[in-house]
């Protein structure tokens, strides 16, 4: 029971990480491999904000998020914009020269150590609830998730600017025929992904050591999450990042630790082998 | 024995009927058209014959083979090759290299390959273009190197998907004295179209499809008259003006 | 024989003369990046008959590495035989569990196979971390052997590493070379350009994909057999990772898809880059020949996707005008 617990906040977390990649891809079509990285960024703004100015990263979420949105902005404006009309893998190949940019350039600049914040308002807590251990950080960073990725949804779905996205996903050209200022929506949402991230980077230094390869597997599997649950759908997304953290943890407790990213892995592969186009995906 | 046999094929997707029991054959050395409105059903009948989809009903056979769940890289290697409507040359290739391709099927040895790819560039008068990037060219020239392409399989039953479509006057007249050419070397010829001028003086016969059924088969002649194909498709002054044009 | 040929066959022989002309070569320093280069050009044009000539990205190739180093290094130490049992045996089982891994992955498209393959990859790196017979996460270490060509070891004179990857270069340049002007080549090329249009023309391109990748995997375990034979160890985060994946698939791309020269120029690039940037800062400049490499990345994709071989055609043919 405790394991299933584990596993569901930890698949809270991959859901906000993940959905940032998910509507990226949604919207224009395009893996960006250096998700992980922009998550990396987030945890090094929290962190260096939590060592040099002693803000929490409960607050400093706020400005790593607001941080990876401007690098989200940027990102497409200087690379992605370019790769929008070649080839499929275009933009995932210039993402991941990216990701390789960003990883080593904080590799130069801050070293491989690991850094942790030592105290923290979160780190480190724990509530007991009917016999079952709740971390704080991570039960918080679940909520967090939970919000951002209900905000997404309604934004999608209930705004205007959501219709206008969702316009521009589903067919760009007729969307510009309609007003529709398309490349700053591409803008927009590219800086949206990134935000989303930024905020799950930013809280997790409150219980996660930060080094330059953090962000590798998270990105990844925040890949095989998007994947998995089906390019373009968000409700996918979410069900599959649940999913995922319930495998790992199960896999982790019941077979062996090492055994949780090939049974996450595993799983992808029986997934999207059954359907190839994910659980939900279009 | 009919070259190409069609016996009651239908092809539903979901709901939508796109073939509805549709019949007939097509004698070797022939050539038959495929004619109707848009939206009757004839793409779909190509790709049920050459084996993009699989009919939901019926058998097609193809020089006594039984076809009707063959693959499309099997029905091809039978020897019924199709061009498509929308062009797919291989872009990056040169126009040789893309003929070559459709040689290899019956020619292993790269040389032997090239001349036949040669031979067919040669047919569809493509000289000029041999080296350039088959992405490069114009809807013309790539729909003439769709047809040297599938000529240069080998095939015995060649089925062009509007290849005619986009075409200037010139091209078109160049297109039909190529289709009359690889009638007298033997092939066998099933061709959509909607330029009628350009059928209807060569065509042997001609299957009218409307709304996934066929309504009329046979001559030029019979075709033109024959009051149901007018409704659906031809048109009264249309076929008036035809019916002194066809012998 | 095309016009080319005469210039690769001159490349060939300059490059065997090279180690003989006293003064070049003459430090091991340069050997070192020179059979790198060698080695990683060789690595890159396997992966290129996947996913230049055929147009399948696989972001799984380091697998196929792996097995072709395990299976040299289990003979040398586990087995105490020379390494030439498990390089045959290595390159045959990479090429049957690439066949039985990607055909079912063939029905996936795009975005979805390409992380199929590296969820391989991960999956693969992990097992080999807790297998026990090859070592676990240890990996294995070369014992002390004779020198020669039987053990495929020399202790100090590369010269002879140096022979033995120009002929891994030469067999596997070679053996695209081949593919490129023979049927095969023809319809990978035809597969990777149009499926529906190959298979109209009588492509089974699920056979062309099959062959495709297992001869890729083949010769991508080779490299892997000389790696460890150079290296003298292995251990699963050197060789299955993710990291070692990308660097086919990037070599390949900078230096030109598809093409037979691109990984010979990707990796002379990288390689130097790599090599002396490591050499010049160490560790202070930790990771500086990666930011260059990834700045490279962007730009090619961005500006010319063609790679250097693109950038060189772009010029020639500006000058023919």
């Amino acid at each position: 029971m405790q394991v299933l617990l584990d596993g569901l906040m930890s698949g809270m977390l991959y859901a906000l990480v993940a959905v940032g990649l998910g509507i990226i891809f949604g919207v224009m079509d395009v893996i960006n491999f250096a998700h992980g990285e922009f998550l990396m960024v987030a945890m090094y703004v929290s962190y260096w904000m939590g060592f040099i100015l002693r803000v929490d990263p409960l607050i400093s979420m706020v400005a790593a998020g607001a941080f990876v949105f401007i690098v989200g902005a940027l990102t497409y404006r200087l690379i992605i914009k370019y790769t929008i009309g070649k080839s499929a893998m275009s933009a995932l190949l210039a993402t991941f020269g990216l990701s390789m940019v960003l990883k080593n350039v904080c590799l130069n600049r801050f070293s491989p150590n690991f850094r942790l914040l030592s105290d923290t308002w979160l780190g480190g807590k724990t509530i007991t609830l009917a016999g079952l251990i709740l971390p704080v950080p991570q039960l918080v960073i679940g909520i967090v998730s939970m919000a951002v990725v209900g905000c997404v949804y309604l934004l999608m779905s209930r705004t205007r600017l959501g219709w206008a996205i969702q316009a521009t996903a589903m067919d760009k050209e007729a969307a510009e025929l309609m007003g529709i200022d398309t490349e700053r929506i591409y803008l927009l949402v590219f800086g949206l992904g990134g935000a989303c991230v930024g905020i799950a980077g930013g809280l997790l230094p409150s219980h996660l050591a930060v080094h330059p390869e953090v962000g590798t597997l998270f990105g990844l599997i925040a890949f095989v999450i998007v994947a998995m649950g089906g390019f373009g759908s968000i409700s996918g997304t979410l069900l599959a990042a649940l999913l995922i953290g319930l495998v790992e943890a199960l896999a982790g407790f019941y077979i062996a630790p090492v055994f949780k990213y090939v049974a996450v892995f595993g799983l992808y592969l029986v997934v999207v082998l059954l359907r190839p186009k994910g659980l939900f995906g279009w | 024995m009919a070259l190409l046999s069609v016996r009651n094929v239908s092809m539903a997707f979901g709901s939508l009927i796109a073939n509805d029991d549709v019949t007939f054959d097509i004698d070797e050395g022939s050539i038959v058209g495929l004619i109707g409105p848009n939206g009757a059903g004839k793409t779909t009948l190509f790709n049920c014959i050459s084996g993009i989809c699989r009919p939901t009903a019926g058998t097609i056979h193809f020089d006594g083979v039984d076809i009707t769940r063959s693959p499309a890289s099997r029905t091809a290697r039978l020897g019924a090759v199709r061009t498509f409507q929308v062009v797919h040359p291989l872009q990056e290739m040169t126009v040789t290299d893309n003929v070559m391709v459709g040689a290899f099927l019956r020619h292993r040895k790269p040389a032997a390959a090239r001349a036949k790819a040669n031979a067919c560039i040669g047919l569809c008068r493509l000289e000029d273009f041999c080296d350039k990037r088959a992405g490069s060219l114009t809807i013309g020239t790539k729909k003439r190197l769709e047809v040297a392409r599938a000529l240069a399989t080998g095939a015995r039953l060649l089925m062009l998907d509007e290849a005619m479509a986009g075409l200037t006057s010139t091209e078109v007249r160049e297109s039909v004295e190529l289709i009359t050419q690889l009638k007298e070397k033997g092939l066998t010829l099933l061709v959509v179209e909607h330029i009628m001028e350009a059928i209807m003086p060569i065509a042997d016969k001609l299957v009218v499809l409307d709304g996934g059924k066929k309504i009329a088969e046979g001559p030029p002649d019979t075709i033109i008259r024959d009051e149901r194909v007018v409704a659906a498709y031809l048109g009264t002054k249309f076929s008036q003006k035809m019916k002194s044009s066809v012998p | 024989m095309k016009r080319g040929d005469t210039f690769w066959g001159l490349l060939l022989l300059i490059m065997a003369v090279l180690p003989l002309v006293p003064g070049i070569l003459a430090s091991s320093f340069t050997q070192h990046v020179m059979i790198l280069i060698l080695l990683f050009a060789a690595m890159a044009q396997a992966w290129n008959i996947l996913g230049g000539y055929c147009g399948q990205t696989s972001f799984g190739h380091s697998v196929f590495f792996g097995i072709g180093a395990y299976g040299a290094g289990m003979a040398v130490v586990t087995y105490h035989l020379a390494p030439w049992p498990g390089v045959i045996l290595g390159a045959l089982l990479a090429a049957l569990v690439a066949m039985a891994i990607s055909y079912p992955c063939f029905k996936l498209s795009g975005h979805y196979f390409a992380i199929a393959t590296f969820a391989i990859v991960e999956i693969f790196n992990r097992l080999f971390m807790v297998w026990y017979w090859v070592g676990g996460a240890l990996g294995l270490d070369y014992p002390l052997v004779d020198e020669g060509w039987r053990n495929f070891m020399w202790y100090e004179d590369k010269r002879f590493y140096y022979y033995g990857a120009l002929i891994l270069f030469t067999i596997v340049f070679g053996t695209v070379r081949w593919i490129e002007s023979h049927r095969l080549g023809y319809y990978m090329r035809a597969v990777r350009e149009g499926q529906e249009a190959a298979e109209s023309l009588g492509v089974d391109s699920t056979r062309v994909k099959l062959a495709a990748i297992a001869i890729s995997a083949f010769l991508t375990a080779l490299c892997g057999a000389f790696f460890v034979q150079y290296n003298l160890r292995v251990d699963p985060s050197m060789v299955m990772s993710l990291d070692m994946s990308m660097k086919f698939v990037l070599i390949t791309i900078l230096g030109g898809l598809g093409t037979l020269a691109g990984p010979l120029m990707g990796a002379a690039v990288l390689i130097p880059l790599q090599e002396y940037s490591r050499a010049l800062w160490g560790g202070l400049g930790g990771g500086v020949d990666l930011i260059v490499f990834g700045l490279l990345i962007v730009i090619v994709v961005v500006r010319q996707p063609k790679g250097i071989m693109g950038i060189l055609n772009a010029i020639s043919r500006r000058r023919h005008r």
